[in-house]
């Protein structure tokens, strides 16, 4: 009896010491998201000011100026990207979800979740190979953009293909019943009942895509000056966060905390509003 | 058939009696080729990846062939490279990784699939994928100034404590393979604790339900019976989040202290793949350096490849022992 | 006509009689459809056994018969909704008003024979937008014709004075039968001249079912109306003529009356008194 008693009570101390010692490990995981945002909201908010969003950077040594450059490039960048990578992906993931089949669909799902595992900065080699090393070598925005285009190619396959899959089929055979023909009933009936599930997707490629820099250290490589058009070197965000922290002006690293601020603030906010539209998504169906 | 009626009938002969209409594809066929020759564009663009990589280090796979991967030294003066310091690197980084994120995401994946209340869950788990969406630079960037600082101040009692293995001798100057492993560890973390979590969340209700219905606790339960069946996926999780540990770039090569040597302690700077191809890409003179470079990243290449396909067969046989059919 | 077989006496409740259309036998005209050695194979198991059937203009024809019988296969075939299904293989010949359906364009098929599932599908889109669909892929596109099909459609179906006020809501917002009322409406909104039902009230409550099937009498007028149901009760109720499936065989087909009162076959006659099925 007494054994019994105190073999169970070993066992509920048990109980206890793992369910704390799993809650830490809980907690302390979520703790460094706090401990990251409060850092950089204290130390990159606060010297946030408005020269970071309108000026250029200032000669090296020299203090002051901003990022307004990085800003632009940032954002012709992921246009760039959003343009290749996007279509692609899209039709791809119609292509899966719709005409399917056995064997191709099974290549296509490998070699996309093959290309979805490889380091950023390899395909960054990749664009580097194809444009910067071209007729004329180069560094550009554009060969940055196919970097991070080919970068967004797997994951808008994989959320198209899934959110087109989970519209029910009777939608497709109602649609077909009425006369629709197949590509009618994909374009009018099951994209628009997939669509903010893809949306949402995209806006989550993007914030993906925004922070990336391995990939742009040697396509867009850099520029302290504006970067009229496409075919010249760019400034981007967190290449300008990278090259202002290792470099030993006290100046440069504040603006670098402002622009982790600012980077991290706008990939937060995507982010957070694409899974908050998702999980009501779940709710509002019927 | 009454007067509305005829209106649908009379839209449909313009359409029919197009001549242009007819020399076209049908709307069908176009959209099946747009759809096909986009999903083939994906299987060309990974064959040119991998045939851009290989053609562009020709130069140096000749040179050295496949001594590459084993030499030591890394000298560009002297056009002398080997790969070695940086796959001894990587490895170690990522290793070091793996033994830190390990417990604790597994520990707080268990948590949040078994032990937690679902709304607690839903919410932490929420939190911890905003830290999967955070950029590296910006993980590198609090490697810098907060990590490296803080492993200065922790350094003398691990010396003093662990300072009997080779693993922690030697200067220590903050930048090092200790710091590339920690920061490594903290950007895996959220990976293993959302793929295990799912993994245990999709474990059938009967295996816990058979065990606390035998008087276990529920630790006991998780433990002896969610655990084990989802052991192969919580591995398969894990061999994902390494595959990212050895493609990380920005946050190993703020931190990691960019030294091609191989060193056994922790406290050593040292390299990995992806640091030195960031580091010197843009420096590189002479085409066999830039070709050594490349092969290197054909090297990351083909190592993330294999660790990937693992990890995904491994999770794979979980799913199929959760749906028998 | 006086049941010959004692057991009838209790079947009589199978029957509700309706009597102005009891009365007179339905007037057969040239069949709407006529199928003849339809054969459905499913990879290679067959679903169909050489179906032969007259389908009348401007009457309700059911098929009945236990799971699995084949009648919704069948009934698919007459759309060629078949085609949806993979490693499936149709034989035999069907014709609409004496023209292979083969021969027909298949969206202008579907559009002169429409189609309600067993459960309702509406589009994630407004009501209006629902009834639109059909007229709209169709190629019609002005707002004032549109807007008097929709009308007109809803009416037919029963449903306009429902949501004659929220014609721009989500048809989601409406009730199971209302729904499935909204699909009638869709249906009839490209004017078909055959209607094809697919157990369309197995998901509904009684009071909705009611609604359904005096739908179906009105919608007859104008409409041949096809109804695939394991109710045998809602058979005897709306339809002129009905079929008996049975294992990918049509057993027997012939008036309403026949079927439940004097069937010529033994299993027609275990199947509608209840001894299996």
């Amino acid at each position: 009896m007494i054994a019994i008693s105190a073999s169970f009570a070993r066992r509920k101390a048990v109980n206890v010491v793992m369910l704390s010692l799993t809650g830490v490990c809980t907690l302390l995981a979520v703790s460094v998201l706090f401990f990251i945002l409060g850092y950089l909201v204290v130390h990159g908010g606060s010297s946030l000011n408005w020269d970071f969003f309108t000026k250029l950077p200032t000669p090296v040594g020299e203090s002051g100026g901003g990022m307004a450059n990085a800003i632009l490039g940032s954002g012709k960048l992921i246009l760039l990207a959003t343009l290749f990578g996007i279509p692609i992906g899209f039709c791809g993931g119609v292509y899966l979800a719709e005409f399917g089949g056995t064997t191709f669909p099974f290549i296509v799902r490998y070699v996309t979740d093959l290309l979805n595992g490889v380091p950023s900065i390899v395909m960054g080699i990749f664009a580097y190979t194809l444009i910067v090393l071209g007729p004329r070598p180069h560094f550009s925005t554009l060969a940055g953009g196919l970097a991070l285009g080919v970068m967004m190619i797997p994951i808008s396959l994989r959320t198209t293909e899934e959110f087109l899959r989970s519209v029910p089929q009777a939608l497709r055979e109602g649609a077909m019943a009425l006369g629709a023909s197949k590509s009618k009933a994909i374009i009018t009936v099951v994209i628009p009942a997939a669509v903010q599930g893809i949306v949402t997707g995209i806006m989550l490629n993007i914030a993906r895509v925004a922070g990336e820099t391995a990939p742009l250290l040697f396509t867009s490589f850099g520029n302290r000056f504006w970067s009229p058009g496409w075919d010249r070197p760019t400034a981007a965000l967190p290449v300008m966060i990278y090259t202002y922290a290792v470099a030993p002006y006290e100046d440069w690293h504040r603006q670098a905390w402002s622009a982790a601020f600012v980077l991290l603030m706008l990939v937060l906010t995507i982010n957070v509003t694409a899974r908050l539209i998702l999980a009501r998504r779940g709710h509002s169906r019927r | 058939m009454s007067s509305p009626s005829t209106t649908v009938h009379e839209a449909r002969p313009g359409r029919r009696a197009s001549p242009f209409a007819r020399l076209l594809l049908t709307g069908d066929e176009i959209t099946y080729l747009i759809t096909l020759v986009s999903a083939l564009s994906i299987v060309v663009i990974t064959a040119m990846l991998f045939y851009e990589l290989f053609i562009n280090s020709a130069l140096s796979r000749h040179k050295f062939g496949w001594d590459f991967l084993f030499t030591t030294t890394w000298d560009p003066v002297a056009g002398q490279f080997g790969a070695l310091p940086f796959i001894y690197g990587t490895l170690v980084t990522s290793a070091l990784a793996l033994l830190i994120a390990v417990p604790i995401g597994v520990g707080a994946a268990i948590f949040l699939a078994e032990l937690a209340p679902p709304k607690i869950s839903d919410f932490f788990t929420f939190l911890i994928e905003l830290l999967a969406a955070v950029p590296s630079v910006i993980y590198g960037l609090l490697g810098i100034f907060i990590l490296v600082p803080a492993l200065r101040i922790v350094e003398p009692a691990l010396r003093a404590t662990l300072g009997f293995l080779p693993l922690f001798q030697g200067p220590f100057y903050g930048v090092s393979l200790l710091a590339a492993g920690v920061i490594l560890a903290i950007m895996i973390v959220p990976f293993i604790i959302s793929i295990s979590r799912e993994i245990l969340l999709a474990v059938p209700a009967d295996q816990r339900e058979a065990a606390l219905a035998l008087g276990a606790t529920k630790w006991e339960a998780t433990w002896q019976a969610v655990v084990p069946f989802a052991r192969t996926g919580i591995t398969g999780s894990i061999f994902l989040a390494l595959a990212r540990a050895l493609g990380e770039t920005m946050a190993v090569t703020m931190v990691i202290g960019n030294q091609p040597k191989i060193n056994t302690s922790l406290f050593a700077p040292g390299f990995s793949i992806a640091a030195v191809i960031a580091n010197e890409f843009t420096e590189a003179t002479g085409d066999l350096y830039l070709s050594s470079l490349i092969e290197l990243g054909l090297v990351l290449f083909g190592l993330t490849i294999v660790i990937n396909g693992v990890a995904r067969l491994l999770i794979a046989t979980t799913s199929s022992k959760v749906a028998p059919q | 006509m006086a049941p010959s077989n004692p057991v009838r006496k209790t079947d009589s409740p199978l029957l509700e009689p309706r009597v102005p259309e009891e009365a007179k036998a339905p007037v057969p005209s040239a069949p709407k459809l006529l199928a003849s050695k339809m054969n459905f194979f499913y990879g290679k198991f067959r679903a169909l056994y050489d179906i032969n059937i007259k389908i009348h203009t401007n009457q309700v024809t059911a098929f009945i018969g236990p799971s699995g019988c084949g009648k919704s296969t069948f009934l698919r075939t007459i759309n060629r909704m078949n085609l949806t299904v993979r490693n499936s293989r149709a034989e035999g010949e069907i014709l609409l008003d004496n023209q292979d359906i083969l021969t027909i364009e298949l969206s202008e098929l579907r559009r002169r024979v429409g189609m309600v599932f067993q459960k309702s599908n509406p589009f994630p889109k407004t009501i209006f937008d629902n009834v639109a669909y059909g007229p709209r892929v169709n190629g019609l596109h002005r707002k004032g014709a549109l807007k008097e099909v929709v009308e007109k459609s809803l009416h037919r179906a029963a449903l306009w004075e429902e949501v004659k006020d929220k014609l721009h809501e989500s048809a989601y917002s409406l009730s199971g039968g209302q729904q499935q009322r909204l699909c009638i409406a869709r249906a009839l909104a490209v004017d078909p001249e055959v209607l094809l039902l697919d157990e369309p009230c197995s998901a509904l409550d009684p009071i909705a079912t009611s609604k359904i099937e005096e739908l179906l009498f009105q919608l007859k007028k104008d409409c041949t109306i096809v109804i695939v149901t394991h109710n045998m009760q809602q058979a005897a109720r709306v339809a002129d003529y009905t079929g008996f499936f049975f294992l990918g065989k049509l057993i027997e087909f012939d008036t309403t009356r026949v079927i439940f009162y004097k069937p010529a076959k033994k299993e027609t006659e275990d199947y509608v008194t209840g001894r299996f099925g």
